[in-house]
């Protein structure tokens, strides 16, 4: 089991290398330049390179990567003299949009992605894998046909729907105060607060993840349910409930387990559409505002390898539950 | 005393699309302790239907079943087909066992062999779970598994077949059953292993004194295990009798067919196996009249065409002996010899 851990570890952290080198790669043969973006109209020669010197974009793409790495372990500073900014480690970068060190702002925008993503997470597990076990084991009858309407009409609402009707839904019922819910409040000093800035996101992201996750559990439990050993499990003289709770299920949602870790790790990286709607400052809209209205580089790098990390990161994660789960993949 | 197990007119058909699928049609047999009764046929002739509906393995919304089976406990008999689905369940793995045929898919992949033993032992027993795996050990090392004691804590992938197939064993028996039904238990496994499993089976069965239902379409099976024998052809037995009398005068064109296929170590020499020409009838439509009749070398013999109007019934025709066919005792014995029967 050791070795296993050893060896997958290496192996992510391989990958989170090429990621990173990959994603700065990308940004720096983009057409666009940071640094002529930085002084709209006053721009002139002198300036541009100027600022592009304080961005630290004027050496070669190896030094930049080379620095950003180095800031990661032992932190950076920007700029030189007055002006002169210091980062901690762990140092992403600095915004000279948003005058923060980028690790700052992901601070503060990480606590809402994740609270977002583990809210909803659970709640679409639970909603899914409930109604996916009773639709199988009530095959063909109304649960399963309601739970059919139910995956449809999940599936084909594409979030941006699915979050727009209920924030309206919300605002007409006066559940929801449009100023006050997008402030971030920490569960550990108002859980209240927390709840009732997140459930209405929750509600929206378990809708569009749970329809799936019904439809892979019904397939998963009716196929496993024909298995020999679930054969042999009733020829014990196990009663149906022993049997689904300790035999079916432990088979038939060891699959889900890796989509759950994928499908999570994603939301990690923010829930754009969700986070836009419910006026969430997560990474979502940390990466949006970055792209979109101040093409933000060091943001958008940043925000674009945490998110593949969390990729990473959580395969790692699900490859040593499996190998709990499973113990045909322990050896090797 | 009775027999252990009474099958009375045990029917189990299937409603499907295309109609009612008979799978096994008014079976009878008993099997007594210490008996070994062999159930023989091809593929799809019914006898893992009529085993499972012995069980109460079928899912009781999908078949019909009717008949009896009747399990003569020291509490008094109790009919497995009609009783409530809740007392079946509790009579199985502690009344009636159960291997199957292929051990590499019959075991949890999930759970060590100790923790499904001890399951099993901890549904009728009370004690903790390390009391479970105790007798788990025990039961392992009773089916031959070198030590036990450390391969209990192993995975069913860290099996061969064969040993599969003790676990299997050990498990089945782990609540010292009455009945041991194996389902082509040596089916997947090579022809060495084979013979160490059907030793086994007889050992336990001498151990425990239980009654064995053997299902095989593999006649050297049967020949080496088997008390009497029950052949059954499109979900009908169509002759039983004991063992001897299976393969020495065979009673039935099928059983005949069956005898004649098997490849003999004293005919080598280029000749070709018999086979029996054609394929079951489809239990969807099963033909008017006998069974087996258009593959039947013999029923040209039979007068007035009743091979083809009239079902032949399930006749005593020796003490101890059925068999299901129209052909006299003179033709049948012609019948033998003319395919070079085993006189």
């Amino acid at each position: 089991m050791f070795k296993f851990i050893a060896k997958r570890l290496t192996a992510t952290i391989i990958v989170v290398t090429l990621v990173s080198i990959s994603v700065f790669l990308i940004f720096a043969f983009l057409p666009m330049d940071p640094a002529r973006l930085t002084c709209g109209k006053a721009c002139s020669p002198p300036v541009i390179e100027a600022n592009r010197h304080r961005l630290g974009l004027d050496v070669p793409v190896q030094v930049q990567y080379g620095r950003f790495v180095k800031g990661l372990f032992v932190g950076r500073h920007f700029g030189e003299g007055q002006a002169k900014i210091e980062c901690a480690a762990p140092a992403f970068g600095y915004s000279f949009n948003r005058h923060e060190c980028v690790t700052t702002l992901i601070a503060e925008a990480f606590p809402v992605t994740f609270s977002l993503a583990i809210g909803a997470f659970i709640l679409w597990l639970l909603l899914g894998i409930s109604l996916g076990v009773l639709a199988a084991r009530r095959q063909g009858k109304w649960p399963d046909k309601a739970s059919t309407v139910f995956v449809l009409v999940g599936f084909s609402l594409p979030t941006f729907v699915s979050g727009i009707l209920i924030y309206l839904l919300a605002l007409k019922l006066n559940i929801i105060n449009p100023i006050e819910s997008g402030k971030w409040v920490s569960p550990f000093t108002d859980p209240v607060g927390w709840l009732k800035n997140f459930y209405l996101p929750w509600i929206v992201l378990a809708l569009a993840f749970a329809a799936a996750y019904t439809r892979f559990t019904r397939s998963n439990v009716i196929e496993t349910s024909s298995e020999d050993y679930i054969r042999t499990a009733r020829a014990k003289g196990l009663s149906e409930k022993v049997i689904l709770r300790k035999h079916t299920l432990r088979a038939a949602l060891a699959p889900i387990v890796t989509i759950a870790g994928l499908d999570f790790a994603g939301l990690l990286g923010g829930a754009i559409i969700t986070e836009q709607i419910f006026n969430l400052p997560g990474l979502g809209r940390l990466s949006l505002r970055a792209v979109l209205i101040d093409y933000d580089l060091p943001v958008i790098v940043s925000t674009t390898i945490l998110a593949a990390t969390f990729v990473v990161v959580m395969n790692l994660v699900v490859d040593i539950l499996y190998a709990y789960i499973d113990p045909r993949v322990r050896v090797g | 005393m009775r027999p252990f197990l009474e099958v009375k007119n045990l029917s189990v058909s299937f409603p499907t699309q295309d109609g009612l699928v008979r799978a096994s049609n008014d079976i009878s047999f008993t099997v007594a302790r210490g008996e070994t009764l062999a159930i023989v046929g091809e593929s799809g002739s019914g006898k893992s239907v009529t085993s499972l509906a012995v069980m109460g393995l079928h899912n009781r919304n999908a078949a019909n079943i009717s008949g009896e089976a009747i399990l003569n406990l020291e509490t008094g008999p109790i009919d497995a087909i009609s009783a409530a689905p809740e007392v079946v369940r509790k009579l199985r793995g502690k009344s009636m066992a159960m291997i199957f045929q292929d051990p590499m898919s019959a075991l949890h992949p999930y759970y060590s062999i100790g923790d499904q033993i001890a399951e099993a032992w901890g549904l009728y027993n009370k004690g903790s779970k390390s009391d479970g795996i105790k007798r788990a050990i025990e039961m392992l090392d009773l089916v031959g598994i070198p030590g036990a004691a450390k391969r209990v804590k192993e995975f069913p992938h860290q099996f061969s077949g064969g040993m599969r197939q003790r676990v299997m064993i050990a498990m089945a028996l782990v609540n010292n059953p009455s009945l041991l039904i194996a389902d082509e238990p040596t089916t997947a496994l090579d022809v060495t292993v084979q013979s160490q499993i059907l030793k086994l089976l007889k050992d336990m069965q001498r151990e425990f004194n239980m009654a064995v239902i053997l299902i095989t379409h593999d006649l050297g099976v049967v020949a080496e295990v088997a008390d009497r024998a029950c052949v059954m052809y499109a979900g009908k037995i169509v002759e039983q009798s004991a063992i001897d009398e299976i393969y020495y005068t065979p009673d039935h064109p099928y059983t005949i067919g069956l005898l004649n296929s098997i490849p003999r170590l004293d005919e080598l020499g280029g000749k070709r196996l018999h086979a029996i020409p054609g394929q079951p009838p489809s239990l969807i439509s099963l033909p008017r009249g006998c069974a087996f009749r258009a593959r039947c070398a013999f029923s040209h013999l039979v007068p007035n065409n009743r091979c083809a109007t009239e079902v032949p019934n399930l006749d005593e025709k020796f003490k101890g002996h059925f068999s299901r066919c129209h052909l006299t005792e003179a033709q049948l014995t012609e019948a033998r010899k003319s395919v070079g029967g085993r006189e």
